[in-house]
């Protein structure tokens, strides 16, 4: 039989429905199993053990009374921005040590009224600023399939705890590539909605016009059911937008037909890994064998995006860092007066990528810098939306890769930001233009590390990105690896 | 360099961070390098180009004016690192 931490939601679900499964077992199994693993990868910040198992006996309580749901008694793992109404969430940052919020969000809501159980919270960059989860005030996350490398990054805890086997699906947060780009490097499924689609309420804001939660998990079918229980209109988030939630599964069909894909040619570009290249067109090749037509389109201002983006998200960062001052929470480096207080806490809370985020932002938006800079990126912005807006008069999917490269290893570009930058150069332009995005597995490098393909939808074009990536997957066995680890 | 170490003194202090000499050059030359990448975007003429602060239209939601109970005042302080009577407790403002 196969292991329980194998079991993909559907799996799991099944078993569950039939009664040939419980969620305290299926929850047990993943706290044995994240205790010997844990230790080595460092996915989690916090494992909510008994709360999980308590929440784990309610769902199945749940069902013993008659209630039938994929999530009910699912355990699933949160990215650590997400808050969590009494569980310590500290975005990967000193500054908010012990930070226990007050309330939860409202995806985390919505996930634990259908019924999903909580394993705890998982390691991130501070602030979900960067591309590899080296920038945690609390150590870094490592790859299941190489440990000595990255498992990409911000949500590279999520990531990495949904392909070692440590949850069957969890949250990220995604605000330039920071689902699509670890889910690629640690080969699993990886979707950031389309801006509005999914609430931000109790999302610790990073840069609020771009921000989206999204899921991990290990099937396509799983990303549509998680996408399906987080989305729709929150009073709590004016900009959730309020249109109806489609059923996701019902657009997952197995063949292509009749879908135009679309290939950038200004995503193939030179830096990037030319296996990388190699297995992304392999994958194309293979949406045309399911009956689809690909034909090249062009989105001329995408070298365009990586400038513009490390603009504005550092402008909006310097804006929603303000509040961290260890006036009312967090903890608090006492000064002789309150402008030191200020000063000194921050300076001390704040790891080295986030002071620099907070410094390019404010520099962009200060006197005499604000037009050449901020408004400069806000124009090319509007640039970059109409690019995808025109090339989604042509095409139903866009289709590159989600990251120029496979996991690097730890340490390799730390000491160079710019470098580190250049990991979201395909991930970035979508949260600009507010598209949606899905990375899932389409291959391996010499190495034994996994690749993901990226499949572009216009705004509110989930169920074209969903449906293009299951039939891929199901025509595929990329999936169906597992990394092989021992404690 | 495009900045200088006045520029970035001046630039911590707005942001309130209390930089040490060594992350002050260091974010100089970091900066800068960041600065001059960036400088690709006056290659592109935008002077017909509305600039864009979100995707979606930001309009005011109004909604109903009916009172509702917040969070009561102990949760609301539960994390703060100083507290006396029911308040945030913070250095002198004014001397």
């Amino acid at each position: 039989m196969t292991e329980l931490t194998e079991l993909t939601i559907h799996e799991a679900y099944a078993l569950l429905k039939k009664g040939e499964l419980s969620s305290v077992d299926l929850t047990q199994a993943y706290l044995d199993r994240i205790d010997v693993l844990d230790g080595r990868l460092h996915a989690y910040l916090a494992v909510t053990s008994d709360e999980t198992l308590e929440q784990a006996r309610r769902a199945d309580e749940r069902r013993a009374k008659g209630e039938d749901d994929p999530l009910l008694g699912i355990p699933v793992a949160y990215k650590d921005v997400l808050c969590t109404q009494g569980v310590e969430t500290t975005c990967g940052s000193k500054i908010l040590a012990g930070y226990k919020p007050p309330y939860t969000a409202t995806a985390i809501d919505k996930m634990e009224a259908r019924g999903a159980v909580m394993l705890g919270k998982t390691n991130m960059d501070e602030f979900a600023m960067g591309s590899s989860t080296e920038n945690s005030g609390y150590g870094v996350t490592r790859n299941p399939w190489d440990t000595e490398r990255v498992p990409g990054g911000s949500s590279g805890g999520s990531a990495a705890a949904v392909a070692a086997q440590m949850a069957t699906a969890a949250l990220g947060s995604d605000t330039g590539g920071s689902i699509r780009q670890p889910a690629s490097l640690c080969g699993v499924v990886g979707l950031k909605p389309s801006y509005g689609r999914v609430s931000r309420y109790g999302l610790v804001a990073y840069a609020s016009s771009l921000d989206q939660i999204g899921p991990f998990s290990r099937s396509v079918a799983d990303a549509a059911v998680l996408l399906g229980a987080i989305a729709g209109h929150d009073p709590q988030d004016s900009t959730s937008v309020d249109m109806p939630v489609p059923d996701y599964i019902a657009a997952l069909t197995s063949d292509l037909k009749g879908v135009k894909v679309g290939v950038p040619k200004e995503y193939f570009i030179e830096g990037i890994d030319p296996a990388v290249e190699r297995i992304v067109r392999a994958a194309i090749d293979q949406l045309k064998e399911l009956g689809a037509t690909v034909q090249e389109v062009s989105l001329p201002h995408t070298d365009m995006a990586l400038p513009v983006y490390y603009l504005i998200a550092p402008a909006e960062a310097s804006a929603n860092l303000a509040r961290f001052d260890g006036i009312r929470y967090g903890p608090r480096e006492q000064g002789d007066t309150l402008w030191d207080t200020y000063c000194q806490t921050r300076e001390a809370g704040f790891g080295p990528e986030v002071k620099r985020r907070i410094m390019l932002g404010t520099y962009a938006l200060s006197a005499g810098y604000y037009d050449a800079y901020y408004l400069k990126a806000q124009k090319v912005r509007t640039l970059i939306k109409q690019d995808f807006d025109a090339a989604f008069e042509d095409v139903d999917v866009i289709a590159c890769p989600a990251s120029p490269t496979t996991a690097f290893r730890i340490g390799e570009k730390v000491d160079d930001p710019l470098q580190m930058y250049l990991s979201d150069v395909f991930t970035l332009a979508l949260n600009l233009a507010g598209n949606c995005g899905i990375s899932v597995p389409c291959g391996f490098d010499d190495d034994n590390l996994p690749v993901g393909l990226q499949l572009v939808g216009p705004a509110f074009g989930e169920e074209r990105i969903l449906r293009a990536a299951h039939a891929y997957e199901q025509a595929t066995e990329w999936h169906k690896r597992v990394p092989v680890l021992s404690g | 360099m495009t900045l200088s170490l006045e520029q970035v003194t001046h630039i911590a202090e707005l942001a309130r961070l209390a930089l040490t000499d060594e992350e002050k050059e260091r974010f100089r030359d970091q900066l800068s390098a960041i600065l001059d990448y960036a400088a690709r975007l006056q290659e592109i003429d935008t002077s017909a180009i509305p600039p864009m602060a979100n995707v979606l239209p930001v309009d005011t939601v109004m909604r109903d004016d009916v009172a509702r109970l917040g969070l009561p005042p102990e949760q609301i302080l539960a994390n703060s690192p100083d507290q006396e009577d029911n308040m945030f407790r913070v250095p002198v403002i004014l001397e």
